[in-house]
């Protein structure tokens, strides 16, 4: 099982959910994040008070896959929030000891 | 027969007209309507207006604590005003200076008491309400870093010691009315006033930590923005008000303050635009209050074409003072109290002696209509302003200092923020 984390721009959000809602991904969760890599902030002023703000709103997705659909899982990532300039995000690939559903207690891929 | 009737009934017409005429040669009932009605307009902008334009320039972590002190201050200054304030202010003239202690607790002043066309009580009122939102503005300059233990002895002994002797000066019979001094609804008395104030106790107080080098962003221009609004509705309270009749004067009076206001706005955010390439709310809203700033010891003295410069020039003197004087001066004058009310303040006191004309008000006679002295009264009024706020206001932080123990919060306390730590509120459940 395979976590993927995803860092993508706040508007790509619905695209991004359809195209894993397509293949079969229905669970995630997100959180609204702030960061920063290569993409410039920008400047507010305030009564002449000037300020550089760094970090970027972003959204963080977060969804438990298996093994075996995890390639196609990021590749709906790419597809969907790829807007070719700079700040598009990255995608980490993390592995998964365990998954349990509560309700049930169902483990491992069943529980996904 | 028919003279006698005629006689009889002119007799009974006489009476009958004259218990008419004696109520309205003291009462007069569209007057005290209207003062009644400004009066409620300016009590407004101090919880309301002020308070949410300088809670949405607080950092949101003190936007509760600027409330705290903006709405304390309205009711200390409603309480002390009707203990002694208002006797200090507008009681029998003692030496040109302060007013007797005749009326405290109000004694003396009863249902019946008439002042000029309206009751002497909601005379009083309306002035209270000034006294409230003078020391209210203060504050401005000194959030985020106040014991409100601190403020709250501060904004008792402030309205005393200070603001009711110049109030006394212009318009209860004091020295500066005497001279000849204009100030319609508070140049002096409320704006330069409480900028000079501010300034002083924000140096006092010192510098915020982490100023000008850490960002302090404000909770919410939408909160100012809103506040704004609400402080020009209460203005028309506060200016069209101080003609104290509902009358062509007050009517004038509304005119030119709208005028100077939306001239202030647009300047502002002209200034702005030219300036940091982009126009602000925060600009847009922070113009009105300084047009409306320096129209108010002007209002009933000058015309229309006057209020347009006024309110002109008072957008971009705001924006100079507040975006380029400060921070090559390097005070901390958080929210501007100095830079706004202060220096507008002291450009429309001295529009008030060059535009007053005579055709609006014969009360006032300025520079462009022949009378190059007034002027000249202005500025010895606008200097015994500034040295008295300022002296006095200095003796009043010092007294502060030894009853609440020191002015400032520890820096735990200031990191933290004070709706935290002094208040143990949040302002936003989000």
């Amino acid at each position: 099982m395979k976590k993927i984390e995803a860092i993508i721009k706040p508007f790509k959000l619905e695209e991004v959910k359809d195209a894993l809602n397509a293949i079969g991904i229905q669970g995630m969760t997100i959180t609204e994040v702030k960061g920063y890599g290569r993409q410039k902030g920008h400047k507010e002023i305030y009564r002449g008070a000037e300020y550089m703000v760094d970090f970027i709103p972003k959204i963080k997705m977060e969804i438990i896959v298996a093994q075996d659909i995890a390639d196609q899982a990021i590749n709906a990532i790419m597809n969907a929030a790829n807007t070719n300039t700079i700040g598009d995000g990255k995608i980490f690939v993390l592995p998964v000891e365990q998954v349990i559903r509560v309700r049930t207690g169902e483990k491992g891929e069943e529980a996904i | 027969m028919k003279r006698k009737i005629m006689l009889m009934m002119s007799f009974v017409l006489l009476i009958l007209s004259s218990q008419v005429f004696a109520d309205d040669a003291t009462i007069n009932s569209g007057d005290t309507a209207w003062i009644i009605v400004a009066t409620a307009l300016v009590m407004m902008m101090t919880p309301a207006g002020l308070a949410l334009f300088y809670g949405g320039m607080s950092r949101t972590k003190n936007l509760l604590n600027t409330f705290a002190m903006t709405f304390v201050s309205y009711c200390i200054g409603s309480i002390i005003w009707v203990m002694w304030g208002y006797s200090l202010a507008f009681g029998p003239d003692v030496g040109g200076m302060v007013g007797a202690p005749t009326h405290l607790f109000m004694n003396g002043i009863s249902v019946n008491s008439v002042s000029g066309t309206i009751p002497t009580f909601v005379f009083a009122l309306f002035q209270m309400t000034f006294a409230g939102i003078t020391v209210a503005l203060v504050l401005g300059s000194i959030v985020d870093r106040m014991k409100f233990s601190a403020w709250i002895i501060f904004a008792m002994l402030w309205v005393t010691i200070v603001y009711c002797p110049i109030a006394h000066w212009a318009w209860g019979g004091g020295w500066m009315g005497n001279m000849g001094a204009l100030d319609f609804a508070g140049g002096n008395v409320v704006h330069i006033n409480a900028g000079v104030a501010g300034l002083i106790l924000s140096m006092f107080l010192g510098k915020r930590l982490g100023y000008g080098k850490e960002a302090m962003f404000p909770s919410s221009v939408t909160l100012t923005a809103l506040g704004a609004a609400l402080l020009w509705f209460g203005w028309f309270g506060f200016n069209a008000g101080s003609q104290l009749a509902a009358d062509g004067i007050a009517a004038s009076a509304f005119l030119v303050t709208n005028t100077s206001a939306s001239m202030g706005a647009m300047a502002w955010m002209l200034t702005e635009w030219v300036v940091n390439r982009k126009p602000t709310v925060l600009g847009i809203a922070s113009g009105a209050v300084a047009g409306l700033v320096s129209i108010t010891p002007a209002a009933g003295f000058v015309n229309l074409p006057a209020s347009l410069i006024i309110g002109a020039v008072a957008g971009v003197l705001g924006f100079y003072c507040v975006a380029i004087l400060k921070h090559k001066l390097g005070y901390d004058d958080s929210l501007d109290a100095f830079g706004v009310h202060g220096m507008c303040g002291l450009w429309g006191a001295l529009a008030t002696g060059i535009f007053a004309s005579p055709h609006i008000n014969e009360a006032g006679t300025g520079l462009l209509y022949g009378n190059i002295g007034q002027l000249w009264i202005q500025i010895v009024s606008i200097v015994g302003t500034i040295l008295y706020s300022g002296v006095a206001t200095i003796v009043v932080i010092l007294i502060t200092q030894l009853l609440a123990s020191g002015l400032r919060v520890t820096k735990e306390e200031e990191m933290q923020g004070l709706d935290n730590a002094l208040h143990g509120e949040r302002a936003f459940e989000l």
